[in-house]
């Protein structure tokens, strides 16, 4: 729980005399930061800012007790706005650290191109750099996948860097350790399918065909598609966020002084691991989906186990399986390369960190469920 | 239950009675006291039997070679590791005894510059400093946008308040992590190792600013480094750990001990690698 520290306002601050030839304030009593500026300070500036004309300011320190950098801070405040007004400034009776302290904020003049401008930025403006970001991010994109593209082929021509046991490593992570997950969520799926067709086709006696829905379904489509989600969330999000905080520690940089290419050592062998392992998860999502499935069937609709599977073996067919495959393959990459994407394209920042690590989540998605209508476009063109 | 140690046990093995007569201001009060700290990392124990003083306004100074555990026993004295032995008082409280809510308080009382700056990145350098302005008083906005300001112009940095920390360079960063340290005008400043990575102006300049804190806030120092330019230029009292011993080797004014401390590898580490006594004509 965080304590506040409360004003008590121990300091003091006076007009002690104002005529068009000075304005003397005295400054006593005990300041601190904490504590705020006394009432008088207001005063005072109204006075030497917007009061009649003067010449001189004098601030004259008297039974001044205790203080710390709110003084400074203070007068420095007066002493500026007395010296915008073309008045002569002069402290009396303070302590030596008030004055140094005083010099010391002047001694660093400050740097005249370094203050920021202020400038309103239209509306028109604002539309026009979110279309030149816009631009610029779909460049750097395919700039990206091109690098890909010829870093794989340096690797697969033998001319570039791979590391088996990193690849091995790699697929661990995104294979054995996500199995778990992927099939909790693929049971849990069919499960779903088979109550949502339970309920419509007990109406016409054809209850049966809840195997049909959750076999084609899981091992067409849904099965690919849930795990590739799974993975985006889950893999994808930690390559953005590792390569990321290397940006942030230079080890990207490191890298590239070695004569290393981070696309080749990093970003390869991910989008690799994870193309390999999404058709085994993938297979392994098939079947707890189908699991999931006959729970309902066998379990509400009175089926019995023999006539579910033989339904279902009925029902699947190869076209349906390997389509399911190629899918979670290609979704593999398309989760890879955006987590990758967005690492490599992470600032130095913390926070740019968690924002790749967003924005590689939320474009692997949008580049699943894109892929995912293209591919139902082409089975259907196709007839499978 | 906090209990005021006895200002007059002194420490074990009579170091700092035999050669602390050179540091430190022996009127001051006891801004922090270490009694009989023992360090340690699971079985290992990193420093054994600490016992010093670091009096009200003086700038003290860890030093030790590369490893020996300076920054690990700044971190003690800020409470963020357990010590495995022994107390740390700060005045006359006991701040080992406390719970943590009951060391905000004394904490509040402290700064420190980190090592890298440590600062927020997501935060401008006037967001930075204002941020222990806003929760922890109840100054008006223009109050603390004024602090903010004079603390920035403090450490040279007048005109960058809008400024992101991976906008500016690193002695920036640095002096941008001081500004924010001094925030609330704190009673005790820590420093972890300040001249790390700075050109030898910057150094120079940093140097001369923890003095002019020191000299007109009476702002205690507290200083991890090993840099022994920085050491003779700022510090009126010092430990130096021994890696070897595993506990203090010698407590005084750098100055003194380079040319009299009892042990060899102080005045050595002291004389740049030359033993002052050792060049001494017969």
């Amino acid at each position: 729980m965080a304590h506040t520290l409360t004003k008590s306002h121990r300091g003091r601050l006076e007009i002690t005399h104002a005529d068009a030839d000075r304005v003397s304030l005295v400054v006593g009593g005990a300041w601190s930061t904490a504590e705020g500026r006394p009432a008088g300070f207001d005063a005072a500036v109204d006075r030497v800012t917007s009061g009649g004309a003067f010449r001189r300011l004098e601030i004259v320190a008297e039974s001044l007790d205790d203080w710390d950098t709110s003084l400074v801070s203070a007068i420095r405040n007066l002493a500026d706005a007395a010296a915008e007004r073309g008045a002569e400034v002069t402290l009396t009776d303070f302590p030596d650290g008030v004055t140094r302290l005083i010099a010391l904020v002047d001694a660093v003049p400050e740097k005249s191109d370094a203050r920021r401008g202020e400038g309103d930025i239209t509306i028109l403006e604002r539309i026009g750099q979110a279309t030149i970001f816009a631009g610029d991010a779909v460049q750097s994109t395919i700039s990206f996948m091109g690098e890909v593209v010829i870093a794989l082929g340096r690797i697969v021509t033998g001319r570039g860097i791979f590391r088996w046991g990193d690849l091995a490593h790699l697929m661990q992570r995104a294979g054995i350790e996500a199995l778990g997950i992927a099939v909790l969520v693929s049971y849990l799926l069919g499960l779903i399918l088979a109550f949502i067709g339970a309920i419509q086709f007990e109406r016409y006696g054809a209850s049966i065909y809840v195997a049909d829905l959750v076999g084609i379904g899981m091992v067409r489509d849904m099965a690919a598609l849930m795990t590739a989600i799974v993975m985006a969330g889950r893999s994808g999000a930690a390559y953005a966020a590792e390569i990321g905080s290397m940006r942030s520690t230079q080890e990207l940089d490191a890298l590239v002084t070695s004569g290393i290419s981070p696309v080749e050592f990093l970003v390869v062998p991910r989008i690799l691991a994870i193309a390999a392992m999404m058709p085994l998860l993938v297979i392994f999502a098939d079947v707890a989906g189908i699991l999931g499935g006959a729970t309902v069937g066998l379990g509400m609709l009175d089926l019995s186990p023999t006539l579910y599977f033989e339904q279902t073996v009925r029902a699947v067919t190869p076209a349906h399986l390997y389509g399911g495959l190629i899918k979670g393959f290609a979704y593999g990459i398309l989760v890879g390369v955006a987590g990758c994407l967005r690492g490599i394209q992470s600032g130095s920042s913390s926070l740019a960190v968690g924002a790749a690590a967003t924005s590689a989540v939320v474009t692997g998605l949008v580049w699943i469920i894109a892929a995912c209508g293209l591919f139902q476009v082409l089975q259907y063109v196709l007839g499978i | 239950m906090n209990r005021q140690p006895d200002p007059g046990a002194a420490p074990e093995g009579g170091m700092r009675t035999a050669q602390g007569d050179g540091g430190g201001d022996r009127e001051r009060p006891p801004a922090i006291q270490v009694r009989d700290l023992t360090m340690a990392f699971g079985d290992f124990v990193l420093m054994r039997d600490l016992n010093f003083e670091i009096r009200q306004g003086e700038v003290f100074v860890i030093m030790g070679g590369s490893g020996c555990g300076k920054s690990t026993l700044m971190l003690h004295l800020l409470g963020l590791l357990e010590p495995r032995a022994g107390t740390i008082w700060y005045g006359d409280t006991n701040f080992t005894a406390l719970e943590e809510e009951e060391r905000e308080g004394i904490l509040r009382r402290t700064g420190v510059l980190f090592q890298s700056g440590a600062l927020w990145s997501h935060m401008t350098l006037a967001q930075n400093v204002s941020l222990a302005l806003e929760e922890m008083t109840e100054l008006t906005p223009e109050e603390i946008s004024d602090v903010a300001r004079l603390k920035l112009a403090l450490v040279g940095l007048r005109g960058f308040e809008d400024y992101y920390p991976s906008e500016i360079s690193g002695g920036m960063r640095k002096r941008a992590g001081l500004a924010r340290a001094m925030a609330l005008d704190p009673d005790v400043l820590f420093f972890d190792e300040p001249s790390a990575g700075l050109d030898p102006l910057s150094a120079r300049r940093l140097d001369e600013l923890i003095l002019e804190l020191s000299y007109s806030l009476g702002t205690t120092i507290v200083l991890v480094t090993h840099e022994l330019e920085s050491i003779f230029t700022v510090a009126s009292n010092s430990i130096f750990l021994d890696t070897e011993t595993r506990t203090q080797a010698a407590v005084g004014d750098p100055k003194f001990l380079r040319a009299h401390s009892n042990s060899d590898l102080v005045r050595t580490f002291l004389g740049r690698g030359v033993d002052p006594r050792a060049t001494e004509a017969p």
